[in-house]
């Protein structure tokens, strides 16, 4: 039994090898980017809207919503990385129960990817927030004593995201694979239901624990100045 | 006993103890946090969006723990390297 779809090797060229992995994370890149550049290529602001507008629109307004309410700011800034983390693993989740399809999130190297992208935007994000001394002075508060703490904490954040989203997308084709060979028709139907709320869930956990990450490295000049930056939204 | 049924045995029953030990504590810390949870619901009902949310990061925040035992036992099953490296030194 595979535990990662890496060791499915589709085609091979030389050095270069397509497995599973990437060919259904191409997929899932071509149907997002595919599927949004038909839709919003005819876009109307009249009041009978398209169906399939209003779906977008629907999706766009409720992760700013969202967003809004995890971080108490605006999300025009966050939005575009928040929302293309969680639009890429619930697809990628959700199309799991298309027959041939392997979840490219049940493999260690995309949840890797992506959690190591978390944890290269949230200090650009407090950077370009606050500047460069102030989010460095983040990481000896309280005191200086915290500061391998603090460290070890943006690491071991890192690793839990990653393993926490391979780990459940995993755990759910492992237990179909098992229960096929045990009881084949019943249980693995509503064992592949519970997976589709499991995976739904975890891309909703992933964005907003990133955006969490993200809003405490940008969170301390908020509660500073909380009035600047209520005359400034305004 | 040789070396290769020894691993195997090893492997195998520790990856039980893994699920079994590693299950424990957060099933105790997500019940904790479920009651808690519904207490909350209960007495301040307009806040079930918030609290919702929260529960739910914080359940994913507690399950890891159960997740990070769950790979170790999968990777004592399917992929435990010192079973690799018996069964190489055995074939050659």
């Amino acid at each position: 039994m595979n535990i990662t779809p890496d060791s499915i090797i589709l085609w091979e060229w030389e050095f270069l090898h397509i497995n599973a992995t990437i060919a259904f994370t191409w997929g899932v890149m071509a149907l997002l980017v595919g599927g949004s550049w038909l839709i919003t290529r005819r876009l109307t602001s009249v009041a009978e809207i398209p169906r399939w507008q209003n779906l977008l629109e629907v999706i766009v307004t409720g992760m700013r919503s969202q967003i809004r309410e995890v971080s108490h700011q605006e999300p025009g800034l966050y939005l575009p990385f928040v929302g293309t983390l969680f639009l890429f693993i619930v697809s990628a989740n959700l199309l799991a129960i298309v027959p041939g399809f392997i979840a490219p999130t049940g493999s260690l190297s995309t949840t890797t990817a992506l959690a190591i992208s978390v944890f290269v935007a949230v200090p650009l994000f407090g950077i370009a927030h606050e500047g460069l001394g102030s989010y460095l002075k983040h990481y000896i508060q309280p005191t200086p004593l915290m500061l391998p703490f603090n460290i070890i904490g943006e690491l071991s954040r890192t690793i839990a995201l990653a393993v926490r989203l391979y780990g459940n997308i995993m755990s759910g084709s492992i237990i179909i694979g098992i229960l096929l060979s045990l009881t084949p028709f019943f249980f693995p139907v509503v064992m592949q239901l519970l997976g589709l709320i499991t995976g739904t869930i975890q891309a909703y956990i992933f964005a907003i624990l990133s955006m969490v990450y993200i809003a405490s490295a940008t969170a301390a000049q908020q509660t500073n100045q909380t009035k600047p930056d209520k005359t400034r939204h305004t | 006993m040789d070396s290769l049924s020894l691993i195997a045995m090893v492997s195998i029953i520790t990856a039980g103890l893994t699920m079994a030990i590693g299950s424990i504590g957060p099933a105790f810390g997500e019940a904790r946090a479920v009651a808690q949870a519904l207490s909350a619901i209960a007495q301040q009902p307009d806040e079930a969006g918030t609290i919702t949310r929260t529960l739910f990061v914080g359940l994913a925040m507690i399950e890891s723990t159960a997740i990070y035992c769950f790979v170790m036992a999968m990777i004592l099953i399917f992929a435990n390297p010192f079973w690799d490296y018996a069964i190489t030194a055995a074939g050659s």
